[in-house]
């Protein structure tokens, strides 16, 4: 009896793995959502007292802009469209019948979830959390003595990453395993379906990246407890005394983390550009334009996103040609993001549109990628970044490309995979005020956002006023970004309310409601060798209906 | 494909179950399950012979390229610190990089190392030589695995001068002035580099361990020969990083 109610929770079963990581992502999700609102609030009221941490200092503002980063990014971004998602459909999309390797499986989820405890209890001890930002930038970070919460609170931050990096190098070793070598006979790299092939991706610049981050880590944590210098330069004061003793360099800190962060950020998008390309195929019943073209893209991105970190560093000291050279990746990365776009728009062009909400909230997710995606041209100018950097410029873009455009494929998965979750539908009407409720308040909240970066406005600052006079003048623009943040945050309340209800209560799905192609809708049909792509949605001479992957081909002339 | 007679109308509402014009699996006489066939019903290693040890031998190959993006990490730190400094009032840069002069029992390590992956190597083959197997394979005693053995526990000694060793070099070091907690950078990576890959090796030691024990209670030869050739990559790509690290060590400060 023991044992059972132990395998239960220790499940390796991968689907319901995969929701175990979802509602991992959900309560990030809700705790980053809440220090958003205050932070919001604090910017624009910050004299008003926040529930639960009273008046807002400028140290727990920063900790809200920490914790806030580091749950987003991690928690949300980097589980739920890989870990979450795949764990869901990955082995049935391949014909596999389960994953290379489950009980790995199961320990990356145990091991993730420990992180997050670890990260959340920085919020519970004197000092509090850390205050360095998700990029932790020394020799703030490097020194105890240099803020409050950079004792424990910062500690406990290095201690929950490095417990991370671990979870994720243990899911990308079984998901490459998997997709490498558990494919069904007859599943070709061009029959994959185009999230199996972001997957792909996505696990391996989870290896290469996540052990560098690592590597920073124990490092910076070698900094702050066992008197190494790697980071910190020497001189550095601190109350006007010494601290540090050699002549460590945070520029260092600034190359390994960005190494590892920007590919982190095609993590983050790459599942759910693949996702948008199923969704977009099924819902317009159109094949995939330039299939090839399209998976191609996805692997540029990933290739060409490891070669682009130092454009976080424009303005750091670094070699002014190292600059240029990264300006020159990172706007060559802009050539497979928009071949990618173009496809998009080539699928869609002229397609039967079904506008179900799993298709709404693609479609929204395609809008934020271009008018976030548009934005990261400009940022790869030095010149223009030396402006820009660190603006609410910056902010716009990344909250547009990965919190908006990803989040919202998160959102079309979710409603999209929901039948296979629990049998049941999400509520169609629900589903779609969710979407254009969110929809407006996303866009209310960051378009503005680029304004106020272009009209100078700095990150992590606590409030506007200053001796800056430009500044008082963006407080309406402030305003009005809290008040549709305080609504798309509403918006999420119909989310969840649609979840947990219809779950229980949702209409009863049909085996395939979406009339999907792809091999996790065959609802145990057996089937042998794989002998068609996935996307066969048309249908020789415009013959009604689709041919599912799991069908064996047509044998008629 | 150009038909060269139309087809009677029976063979064409005929539903092809792609089974390669073979009868469904339950009614054939001898069960069916070989290559090709029911492709999703198997349990686990019956898609071919090897399909285990390939299973296996991906899931390491790909956690031995994370570990070594974080060798690779270590190692540009190690070169960017050997450069970095700053520049004084006089304008002169100052870089506090003093070269440590490696203790000379690492090359007898190295040479200890090298020669805990021959004996490792001659273990793995041992656990596949095909007499061998076969014979374990139909439950004729286990071979492969009195052969194997004694080379294992070999490399597992061995493993365990080295970690001696590594020990005693720094003991040495610590003796000499150059502790980890000393102001020297080239200290610092000294210890860092040498305890991460010290402690990559005792990870290794718990895999020989884990091995030998596996040899003598797992029941199925396979399961015999996944552990072993598993712990033996893991152990030779070890033995690899620490050549590149000492050559780092000892030549490139």
């Amino acid at each position: 009896m023991k044992s059972r109610i132990l395998s239960r929770i220790f499940t390796t079963d991968h689907r319901q793995l995969g929701i175990l990581y979802l509602c991992l992502a959900l309560a990030a999700a809700i705790v980053g959502t809440v220090l958003s609102l205050m932070m919001r609030i604090h910017r624009v009221w910050p004299n008003m007292m926040v529930p639960g941490v009273g008046l807002v200092k400028p140290e727990n503002y920063l900790a809200m802009v920490t914790m806030h980063g580091t749950l987003m990014v991690f928690f949300v971004l980097l589980i739920a469209p890989q870990a979450g998602f795949a764990n869901l459909v990955l082995p049935e999309q391949i014909g596999a019948r389960r994953m290379a390797f489950p009980r790995i499986n199961a320990a990356s989820f145990w091991i993730s979830v420990v992180a997050f405890l670890v990260l959340i209890s920085g919020a519970h001890i004197k000092g509090g959390s850390a205050i360095s930002g998700w990029s932790s930038y020394p020799p703030l970070s490097a020194l105890p003595a240099a803020g409050p919460g950079q004792g424990l609170g910062m500690d406990l931050w290095l201690i929950s990453i490095g417990i991370f990096c671990v979870a994720s190098w243990l899911s990308a070793v079984n998901m490459l395993a998997t997709i490498l070598g558990e494919r069904r006979a007859g599943m070709t790299w061009s029959r994959l379906p185009m999230t199996v092939w972001g997957w792909l991706v996505t696990s391996i610049l989870s290896l290469l990246i996540f052990a560098v981050l690592l590597a920073a880590a124990v490092l910076l944590f070698s900094d702050r407890h066992f008197g190494s210098s790697f980071f910190i330069p020497v001189g550095d004061m601190i109350d006007g005394r010494v601290v540090g003793h050699g002549d460590g360099s945070p520029l260092l800190w600034l190359h390994l983390f960005w190494f590892f962060g920007h590919p982190g950020t095609y993590l983050a998008v790459l599942p759910g550009m693949g996702l948008a390309t199923s969704l977009f195929a099924n819902f317009t019943r159109r094949r995939v334009a330039g299939y090839r073209v399209m998976a191609g893209g996805l692997v540029a991105i990933g290739g060409l996103g490891l070669l682009v970190w130092g454009h976080h560093m424009f303005v750091s000291g670094m070699n002014p040609w190292a600059g240029t050279a990264f300006a020159l990746t990172t706007m060559a990365i802009a050539v497979p993001s928009t071949i990618e776009v173009i496809g998009w728009l080539a699928t869609l062009w002229g397609g039967g549109f079904r506008l179900k909400t799993p298709m709404l909230f693609a479609l929204g997710f395609l809008s934020f990628f271009i008018v976030g995606g548009l934005s990261g041209p400009i940022l790869a100018q030095p010149a223009l970044d030396a402006y820009l950097h660190n603006t609410f410029f910056v902010v716009a873009h990344f909250h547009m490309v990965m919190g908006l455009a990803g989040v919202f494929t998160v959102f079309a998965g979710v409603y999209y995979w929901f039948p296979l979750m629990t049998g049941r539908m999400m509520n169609e009407t629900l589903g779609k005020l969710h979407f254009w409720i969110s929809l407006i308040g996303a866009y209310g909240t960051f378009f503005p956002m680029y304004f106020a970066g272009l009209a100078g406005e700095p990150r992590h600052y606590d409030r506007l006023a200053g001796p800056a006079t430009s500044f008082p003048s963006l407080v309406p623009l402030e305003r009005g970004i809290t008040y549709s943040a305080g609504l798309l945050a509403g918006a999420q309340l119909l989310f969840l309310w649609n979840v947990f209800v219809s779950a229980r209560r949702g209409m009863v799905a049909e085996p395939n409601p979406w009339q999907a192609s792809t091999l996790e809708w065959a609802n145990g049909a057996a089937y042998g060798r794989i002998e068609s792509g996935p996307y066969e949605y048309e249908l020789p001479a415009g013959a009604e209906g689709f041919h599912p992957q799991w069908e064996p081909a047509a044998k008629e002339e | 494909m150009p038909a060269t007679f139309t087809r009677n109308p029976v063979e064409i509402e005929r539903k092809d179950p792609g089974t390669g014009g073979k009868p469904p699996l339950d009614r054939r006489p001898t069960g069916g399950g070989g290559e090709g066939d029911n492709w999703g019903d198997h349990p686990e290693g019956h898609h071919g012979p090897r399909e285990l040890l390939i299973r296996y031998r991906l899931g390491v190959i790909f956690a031995l390229a994370g570990d070594l993006m974080f060798f690779v990490a270590l190692v540009s730190a190690f070169f960017v610190r050997q450069s970095t400094g700053h520049f004084d009032v006089h304008d002169n840069f100052i870089n506090d990089w003093r070269p440590l002069a490696v203790p000379t029992i690492l090359w007898l390590n190295t040479a200890v190392l090298l020669l805990s992956g021959v004996t490792m190597e001659l273990a793995r083959r041992h656990l596949f030589r095909e007499v061998d197997v076969m014979d374990e394979w139909l439950g004729l005693g286990r071979p492969a695995v009195k052969r194997a053995a004694p080379w294992l526990a070999a490399t597992l000694v061995l493993g365990l001068a080295f970690l001696a060793g590594q020990w005693i070099a720094w003991e040495q070091l610590v003796h000499e002035g150059y502790r980890f907690m000393s102001n020297d950078p080239s200290s610092h990576f000294f210890y860092l580099i040498t305890g991460i890959h010290g402690l990559h090796l005792i990870f290794g030691i718990f895999a020989l361990i884990g091995a030998l024990i596996g040899l003598f209670t797992l029941k199925k030869v396979e399961y015999r020969q996944v552990a072993v050739d598993c712990t033996a990559w893991y152990w030779h790509t070890m033995s690899l990083f620490w050549v590149f690290l000492f050559v780092l060590l000892e030549f490139f400060q």
